[in-house]
């Protein structure tokens, strides 16, 4: 059951949390076995909270974005989002006919923007991204991380108050994705989103989250919460962010050894 | 290096934006394209070099006696002949009438193929159902379908449409099913995302991906549309009308191999630019839009 709880500032019992996963599990068929991809996840992200996800392959990451961003059915739990809901994939999957400017007004039109401010926005979002002098350019066109910034503006332009991204910069070179991470970081100290950020790098959840969870593998659980009390802006090479990084990627493969001759 | 590492953090200090600025400025290859008429040149001499091989090579075959000139003519006395049908206007008013058969049937067998294609493609009983149907249909000789074609509707142009829809229009629905068979499931699940739904997932996710596979569908109806034609105005002539089928089939009567050469090849030249000119110019610039093919340097 996924309950979108619409959100009313005025109202004094506002809930404190975004996104609240209670219980959930999820199982698929494959080959008539039975796989649990999730089991028993229970987490709440607060408004406004930064929260990286990672984990080793097979902890069901993807699934568990694609069930609060309500593309997939859990088996079982709930998931109650407070807002809209935006959702960021490693491709950036703009759409190759149009010019990112016409994507980002799609996505304006899709939610209900009227024609006559439609143009005017998207020059404002892609401007934000630091796209402007890019606007008429087709996805092709342009790098992994320019396409990726295309795809955040695109996101934005939802107005969604949840940002769900999945391995937004997985494919992209370490000197650009440095940018992007002050970027975001930066964008989202404006805004005020709440972001759930999935990746495997946990240099890169550590850099960007105010809070990493750690999943299992096979089934995924929440196996740890890290909260991680470094000033913004931070940097990758900073020495609090390496020595919360090990200690983060000690646990993992702790995590990842248990697996091995099951 | 001490200095180095001293540095104030590049976003503190507001490099940030002239950082990304200069990485993109790296990362933007910049074009710089051959003129026009440089261009159009480059694409052109290579088609008039084989034009003039093929020519050169039928003349050959004339000038070797292989066989009398009553059954087959060189070029020369054929071009000539071509002039004289196009002054004459002989074969402008038979191109008229060919060329509105061919645009009607065309135009009748894509609104049908199209409702056809996007159904099977969408509703997956239909899929099953008539999914291979289509491909067989679309192998069935359209000459084939003549004999019956003409009991049904007589000696008309009715006969002519029947054949010609079903040459072209498993050929279109064939199309779009590739089409939009061959769009990337992430793209519809963005769609979703969005808040597409239905007619405007149709509409603005759906159609435009779909519309390479959808051009080269349509190209290939026209293919089969023309061949269909030909085949139906030689076998179904209508009185009165001197379509280019007519002329065919009356240069044969004759026994003028000349006039029936210049015809064949008003033919294949109407086809050509059709295919070229229509079907070809509007693929390449969809495929060049979306970067699926390099732009002509």
């Amino acid at each position: 059951m996924t309950t979108i709880l619409e959100p009313s500032p005025s109202t004094p019992h506002e809930p404190l949390e975004a996104i609240r996963i209670a219980g959930l599990s999820k199982s698929y068929r494959s080959g008539g076995e039975e796989v649990v991809a999730l089991d028993g996840i229970d987490l709440d992200v607060r408004r406004g909270e930064f929260v990286s996800i990672v984990g080793a392959s097979g902890c069901g990451k993807s699934s568990l974005l694609n069930i609060v961003a309500g593309l997939e059915a859990p088996t079982a739990g709930t998931v109650r989002t407070a807002g809209r809901i935006a959702l960021m994939f490693q491709e950036s999957a703009l759409f190759g006919w149009l010019t990112i400017r016409r994507n980002v007004e799609l996505a304006l039109r899709l939610s209900g923007v009227p024609r006559p401010e439609r143009r005017e926005r998207a020059l404002a979002l892609l401007e934000q991204v630091r796209l402007g002098g890019f606007a008429e350019r087709r996805p092709h066109e342009l790098s992994g991380g320019m396409r990726q910034r295309a795809a955040l503006a695109r996101a934005f332009a939802q107005d969604a108050e949840i940002l769900l991204m999945d391995e937004p910069f997985g494919a992209l070179d370490a000197m650009t994705r440095d940018l992007l991470h002050a970027e975001l970081e930066q964008l989202w100290v404006e805004r005020h989103q709440t972001i759930v950020f999935v990746t495997h790098n946990v240099r890169e959840a550590v850099r960007l989250g105010d809070r990493v969870v750690m999943l299992t593998s096979r089934p995924g659980t929440v196996a740890a919460t890290f909260d991680v009390d470094i000033d913004r802006p931070r940097r990758m090479e900073a020495p609090e962010v390496s020595a919360l990084a090990s200690e983060i990627t000690d646990r993992l493969r702790r995590e990842v050894r248990s697996h091995a001759g099951r | 290096m001490q200095v180095d590492e001293l540095a104030p953090d590049s976003a503190v200090a507001g490099y940030l934006g002239q950082e990304i600025d200069g990485l993109d400025a790296l990362e933007t290859p910049s074009v710089s394209r051959r003129p026009r008429a440089q261009r159009w040149w480059g694409s052109t001499w290579p088609k008039l070099a084989a034009v003039t091989v093929a020519i050169a090579g039928w003349q050959m075959v004339v000038w070797s006696g292989w066989r009398p000139e009553y059954a087959l003519a060189g070029p020369k006395p054929v071009f000539a002949e071509l002039w004289r049908l196009i002054t004459t206007g002989e074969l402008g008013a038979a191109v008229r009438i060919t060329l509105g058969r061919a645009i009607t049937g065309y135009l009748l067998a894509a609104v049908i193929g199209t409702a056809i294609g996007l159904a099977v493609a969408r509703v997956g009983v239909l899929r099953t159902a008539v999914g291979s149907l289509l491909g067989g249909l679309q192998s069935m000789p359209s000459i084939a379908w003549f004999p019956l074609a003409i009991l049904m509707f007589g000696g008309g142009e009715g006969a002519i449409f029947f054949v010609v829809v079903l040459g072209a229009a498993p050929a279109i629905a064939n199309g779009i099913i590739a089409g939009v068979d061959q769009i990337p499931p992430l793209q519809l699940r963005v769609g979703k995302m969005l808040g597409a739904r239905g007619m405007s997932l149709l509409r603005h996710v759906i159609v435009p991906a779909a519309l390479p596979g959808v051009l080269a569908g349509l190209k290939q109806g026209w293919a089969f549309a023309w061949r269909s034609l030909m085949a139906g105005e030689l076998l179904v002539i209508v009185a009165g009308h001197r379509s280019i089928g007519v002329l065919l089939q009356t240069s044969r009567d004759i026994s003028d191999v000349v006039m029936l050469e210049a015809v064949m090849i008003a033919i294949l030249v109407i086809g050509v630019l059709v295919d070229s000119l229509v079907f070809g110019s509007a693929e390449r610039a969809v495929l060049r839009r979306r970067g699926l093919v390099a732009p002509l340097p």
